[in-house]
This record gives structure tokens, sequence and C-alpha cells, in this order.
């Protein structure tokens, strides 16, 4: 059957499915719309917080980054992993025992100050944008490549979906919807990794394929790849070219960054108890390390598979895909030394790095772009996020697989998505409105106005997806940064000491915050020219930064608590009651 | 309350040696001494390599597992003390 009608027919099958579990679970209280009534088994909430956390990022971009850089890649694999243990063993059980609705509560609370609660909505809400408008861009990437409409239909279709099962459903909405976002997700990621394995390796499993040999050929996988790059100019894939010290900051700063997001935090809530909040995590991990684990095995079969496909072949001769996503605009060939056959090599192949396209065609039928070209021998720009998405492609495999990656791409996009949009709604609803600006609102008010921020936030979202702000892939790091530096020390410190005051904790959050954003916002957009490791601090990138804010903000909160009154007697007891399970 | 104290001690203490684990694997294994770990081979991986890509994952969810079981049991030992 023709492609484009089975990823119609596969992504409308998954919606329909989506929306139908939302009527079923329509939300009619504040605790059902903020924490699904508390009521959610740890297997499913594992499954939904996994949905939750696997964004498109995850789905779509990260194979292909690591594709691209090999060893270094590992700071996203591990950071994005290694943050569950932290959350598992420090944060999900005590903040469960909690038991309320939001992480600003927590700070709220603990810290007994209204600014403090403010200082946390203020960072949750931008981490969160931050985050969303890379699901929107997801979205619109699959849309247009595989559904043929225009990226801002494809952004408006999935508002709309979004807007149903979130504004309806809530987190109870969300948390059912997630686990079928979940099972899709991982099925439409296994699926094409199995038969790429098998096709390169033999082995059906990738993660031990991944370690293999090459069919019929006495070499193992990883050691070709070496080779082949090593012929190329390139250097080997399974060594590292970063310096430690960053490596070792950026994975710190991913995996703080990971425990202090509020989207997954508060997924924890959802559970009945304490022992079901550290299942659940378990459960998520477990969940999450499915995916993660073929992720790397993934970016080196497609590396492989890409040069032997692409390189010294003529461009006429070239599979559709590649002319497919040319057309897109994800990938340009200019023919720099007139022979009609591609070259692969190190560096950028033009300047800037990005093609700027004009509307001519080449003598090959390439299409033409305006950039300069760079003086080395490479004549590929490939944009790394469409990997996983031309992966099956370049593999050959059938149509229906193709369609399957591009529903599983959706889910991943679109469960994100909605975690994201509630965390939003329920910190202006619940944070904001009923504990800082209007208290006297009763449950049915705020349950309405928790509702209409949903909207709204939709609304803020599909702008992102539609003018997708040009530093979309820049806030990354700030999303994260920001995250490891001013949240997650402060529920830390609010669980584990009894002597940190809201004064220490407000200075401390405030100073990380500042600290991080300003070397991020240095760095990224006002001196971008200056962003290599001589200028940075120790050496750290913007990306790792936020381990530094971190410890600003640990060490400013401590200093000042101590100088200060202690909390008083009503927070003491408060902190001993999350300690200890019921 | 010196039960409760008893119980936060056996808690950090859980905590802390399974952290230490969590540090060994990511941060030691797959970063500090990967170049070291890389120098030995485990089927077509380097070790070092492994660990920064697959094996400090494996880990990881072992490691909450485990958390998950030795916590539990407490819980049991301090209620069974509370009664």
């Amino acid at each position: 059957m023709d492609l484009q009608i089975l990823t119609y027919l596969m992504a409308g099958a998954s919606f329909a499915l989506y929306i139908g579990i939302a009527v079923w679970s329509k939300a009619s209280s504040t605790n059902e719309f903020y924490v699904a009534g508390g009521g959610v088994h740890p297997v499913a909430n594992g499954m939904a917080t996994a949905a939750d956390w696997m964004s498109a990022a995850s789905f779509i971009s990260m194979a292909g980054i690591i594709s691209f850089m090999g060893k270094d890649g590992s700071v996203y694999l591990m950071g994005w992993t290694g943050g569950y243990v932290l959350l598992a063993l420090l944060l999900a059980p005590y903040l469960r025992k909690f038991g309320k609705f939001t992480v600003p509560d927590f700070i709220g609370d603990r810290y007994y100050s209204k600014l403090a609660r403010f200082v946390a909505v203020i960072c949750l809400i931008f981490v969160s944008f931050t985050y969303i408008a890379g699901q929107m861009r997801g979205v619109g990437i699959v849309f247009s490549r595989f559904l043929e409409v225009d990226i801002n239909t494809g952004v408006i279709i999935g508002m709309a979906i979004v807007f149903i099962y979130a504004v309806l459903g809530g987190m109870k909405g969300i948390t059912y919807t997630q686990v079928a976002q979940y099972c899709v997700l991982i099925f439409a990621y296994m699926v094409p990794a199995i038969f790429i394995s098998i096709l390169i390796t033999g082995n059906p499993v990738p993660q031990l394929g991944f370690g293999s040999k090459i069919i019929s050929e006495d070499i193992y996988l990883l050691d070709k790849l070496n080779n082949i790059l090593n012929d190329l100019g390139f250097s080997n894939y399974t060594d590292s070219t970063k310096s430690k010290i960053d490596v070792f900051c950026i994975t710190g700063a991913l995996m703080a960054g990971t425990a202090g997001l509020p989207h997954v935090i508060v997924r924890f809530f959802t559970v009945p108890k304490v022992r079901d909040a550290r299942a659940s995590a378990g459960w998520a991990l477990l969940f999450i390390a499915i995916l993660y684990t073929t992720a790397p095995a993934v970016s080196s079969f497609s590396r492989l598979n890409f040069i032997n496909t692409i390189n010294n072949s003529s461009y006429e001769s070239t599979p559709v895909w590649f002319k497919n996503w040319e057309n897109i605009g994800l990938i340009s060939w200019s023919d720099k030394n007139d022979d009609g056959i591609i070259q692969y090599a190190p560096g950028n192949s033009l300047n800037p790095i990005k093609p700027i396209f004009s509307n001519q065609r080449g003598e090959n039928g390439e299409r033409i772009v305006s950039n300069e070209l760079t003086k080395n021998k490479n004549e590929v720009y490939i944009d790394r996020d469409i990997m996983v998405l031309a992966n099956p492609e370049i593999a050959n495999l059938p149509n229906w697989v193709i369609a399957l990656v591009a529903s599983g791409a959706l889910a991943a996009a679109l469960s994100t998505a909605a975690g994201l949009l509630l965390v939003i709604s329920s910190s202006i609803s619940h944070d904001l409105m009923k504990k800082i600006f209007r208290p006297s609102i009763t449950d049915k008010q705020e349950l309405f106005l928790a509702r209409l921020s949903a909207a709204l936030a939709i609304g803020v979202a599909g702008i992102f997806g539609i003018y997708p702000p040009a530093f979309v892939a820049q806030v990354v790091a700030f999303a994260f940064g920001l995250a490891a530096s001013s949240i997650f020390p402060a529920l830390i410190m609010g669980i584990f000491s009894k002597r940190v005051n809201s004064s220490g904790a407000i200075i401390g959050m405030i100073s990380g915050l500042l600290f991080t954003s300003s070397y991020i916002i240095f760095f990224k957009f006002i001196s971008p020219d200056l962003n290599f490791s001589e200028n940075w601090f120790l050496g750290i990138s913007p990306e790792g930064i936020g381990v530094v804010g971190m410890i600003i903000n640990f060490t400013l909160a401590v200093l000042i608590s101590f100088f200060t009154k202690p909390p008083p007697n009503h927070i003491i007891r408060l902190i001993d009651n999350v300690r200890t399970p019921e | 309350m010196n039960n409760s104290k008893n119980y936060w001690r056996a808690n950090l203490k859980i905590v802390l040696i399974l952290l230490f684990f969590w540090f060994l694997s990511s941060f030691g294994a797959g970063i500090l001494f990967s170049d070291l770990l890389d120098k030995i081979k485990f089927g077509g991986f380097n070790l070092g390599f492994w660990f920064a890509q697959q094996g400090s994952i494996f880990i990881f969810v072992f490691l909450i597992v485990a958390y998950c079981v030795l916590m539990n049991k407490l819980d049991r030992k301090y209620r069974a003390g509370k009664d």
C-alpha cells in the first residue's frame, strides 16, 4: 500500500485511541485534574512517566545526534537515565509522602514563603515552555515529511488532539493516554531497530547486535565503523574528543536537570502510597531503558548504513529517501568537484552550516544552495534529526514500518507536550491563583481555571510550533541547566536538611538561576562567536554549566541559612513527616 | 522518636551506598576512567565505551530495584518494631 495512506491510517487510528481514552477518563475534581485522584497503579504510572519523559528529542533526535558524535554522545544516554536514580532515591518517595499537587506546592510550604513558591513557578513555566517548543517542532517535521501537509496544519492538528485530552481529562486523561502512547512509541522504535540489527549483524536483539560481528564478515560492527570513518578522515566512533571535565559536567547537569523537571516529578504524586512511588520510578526507568539501550545501537547501525549508501554513489542513482529529505530541506548536496558523485567527509560542507536553498536545480537535479561552499571535500549536509526517521528507508524496510515510526514519533511528541501543558496549567491555577492571588476560589472555579490555563498554554505552544523561535536547539541546554541549578537543589535541601530556611533557599534558587542563565545567554545569544573551550569557565560548556549553578545554589543556601534563624517548629514537623512513610 | 531516627539513619545508609555505585558506574566507568577501561575488549565493545553507552543504564535499573527491595524490608522492620 502507498506509504502516505498507510501513515494516515496508522496515525489516525492512534489518535482515535487517545481521544477514546480521554473521553472514558474525564476528570471531575481538581484532585483528579492535577494528580489523577492519586490512584494510578505503579506499573501504569511507570509507563506514563516513560512516555511523558521520552519526548520528540529522545525518539527522533537522540540516536541521530549520537550517530554523529560517537562516544561523546554518551552524555545524553547516561544523563537522561541516571537522573532517575536521583529521582527515585532522593525525591520521589518523600514528595509523594508530602502529598500535594505541584512542585511549587512543596517549595512554598517547606520554605514557608510565597516568594519561594513564586520563584519556583517562574522556573517551572520557563523550563516547561522551552521544552514544549521542541515537541511542536517534532510534530511539524513528522507531519510535513510523512503526511505531506503543511507544517502549520500539522501543528494545529497536534494541538487539537492534545487540547481534547488534556483539557477534558486533566492528569487522569493524560495518564491513561500516555500508557497507550508508550506502547505505540516503544513498538515503533523497536521494530525497525530489530529489523536493521538482523540485516546487519544477524542478531535480533539490537543491544547485542551492537557488539556483534557483521553478517558474513569476520569483523565487529564497531571496529568496521571505526575503520570506515578513519578511511574518510574522521576520528574513531568509540573514542571521546571532548574534555573530561566538560563531559562530566554535562552529564551531571542532565542528571540533576532530569530529576528537577516538574512534569516528571509530578507523575509521582499520582500513585497511592510511598512504596508505589519507589516502585513506579523503577518501572519508569525500566521502560525508558528499553529505548535508551537500543538508541546507541540504532546510532551505529544508521551511521554505517548512511555512509555505505551515500558515499561515492552517483546522485542520480541515490534512493528516493535522499531526495525526499532534500526536498524538505534537511539534506543538501553540492557537487564541489563536478563529478556527479556524492563525497562524504569530515567538516561542514557549507558556510553558514545550514543550507539556504535557491529555487534552481543543478545539472544532476539537486537543489542549488546559495551558501558559500567550504574548502573541504565534504559535499553533504545532513540534519541529524532525520536519522531515526530516515533509518527504515535507508535500510529498505517495508512501508508499514516507516508509517509505524511516524506514529511513534507523534506519540512521543504529543505525550510529552500534554504532560508539560498540565504542569503549566496547574502551576497557574493552583500555585498562582489559589495559593497566591485568590485564595478564596472554590474547587469548581479552580478546576475551570485549570482547564482555561491548559487551553491558553496550548495556544502559546502552538504559536511556538508555527513560528518556531530560531533558538529551539539552543534552549534545551537552558531547560536542564535551570532545572538543575534552581529546582533540584531546593527540593533536595528541603528534604535532607532541617536547617536550610526560606532566606537561604530563595537566595540560593535566584543566584543559581541568574548565574546559569547569564552564562548560557552570553555564550548562546550575545557572543556565540566566543563559544569555544578557551573562553569557558574552567572549560565547562554552556550545556554543563548547570552543575556550577547548582553548586552555587547549595553553597549560598547553606551559608545564609547558617547565619539566619532556623525554620520554625511546624516546618521541622513537616520534614519529619515527609521522611517517614505511612 | 528514637525509632524514627534510626529509620532515617538506615534509610540514608541505603541511599548513600546505592549512590556510590551510581557514581562509580556512570561518572567513574563511563567518564573518568573510561579510556583505561577501553583497553579491555568485551565482545565487540571497548569496555569503557560499553559502560558509557549501555552498561551504566543497566546498572541504574538494577540500583532502583535494589532500593525498592531494601526499603520495603526496612519499612517492614520498622513497622514491626512499632507494634
